[in-house]
């Protein structure tokens, strides 16, 4: 259960990354800073990649000690 | 009742990508990833529980645990070439899915490649 909570947490945070990084390279899309918007978009990435590898390594560890596939 | 939990993430993270897809759709493919991630992450219990018992029945029968053994890392490579050929066939680049799967077979053909030596022996000693 406490794993489950932590797990929808980081959903969220996902989302909500992706939700203000498209409204900032938007707005910034508009103000005519195409560089930076793009910029912005490229950290976002980056950002959320970290979390996601962090996962995906923990799952692999899991299933690499459980089936013993090493 | 960790299906309705299942679900009902689910279907959040299904509105959330569909949501964020037509904005930035690489952030959607993440939040799909990390949607398998954690399902999977709650069912490999479950998946340890029968693992047990398959050992503990093969212990009983006397079967040798190199077969077990080569059994489970087939399960194993094969949950995870599913995983990763299946975001990948999701993000659009089924070359790569493909590729995935090829090395996944060519990997268990390595792996049961004493069984079948051993099927071998058996079948040469007993011809005459």
């Amino acid at each position: 259960m406490r794993c489950l909570l932590v797990d929808v947490d980081i959903l969220f945070k996902i989302a909500g990354i992706g939700i203000v990084v498209s409204i900032l390279s938007k707005v910034l899309d508009e103000a005519g800073r195409k560089e930076q918007a793009q910029m912005t978009t490229l950290v976002g990435v980056v950002v959320v990649l970290m979390m996601v590898i962090q996962l995906v390594a923990e799952l692999f560890s899991k299933v690499k000690t459980m089936f013993q596939l090493y | 009742m960790e299906i309705a939990q299942i679900v009902g993430m689910g279907l959040v993270a299904t509105i959330l990508v569909v949501l964020i897809e037509q904005e930035k759709p690489e952030i959607a493919l993440q939040i799909s990833i990390v949607v398998g991630v954690i399902i999977f992450l709650m069912m490999l219990d479950k998946i340890f529980a029968v693992i047990n018992v398959l050992k503990d029945l093969s212990q009983r029968a006397n079967i040798n645990s190199l077969y077990m053994s080569t059994i489970l890392k087939i399960i194993g490579i094969s949950y995870i070439a599913e995983f990763g050929s299946q975001i990948c066939k999701d993000a659009g680049s089924s070359s790569t899915a493909t590729k995935i799967e090829f090395a996944a077979k060519i990997t268990i053909m390595v792996l049961s490649l004493p069984i079948l030596l051993a099927v071998l022996d058996l079948i040469l000693g007993i011809l005459p």
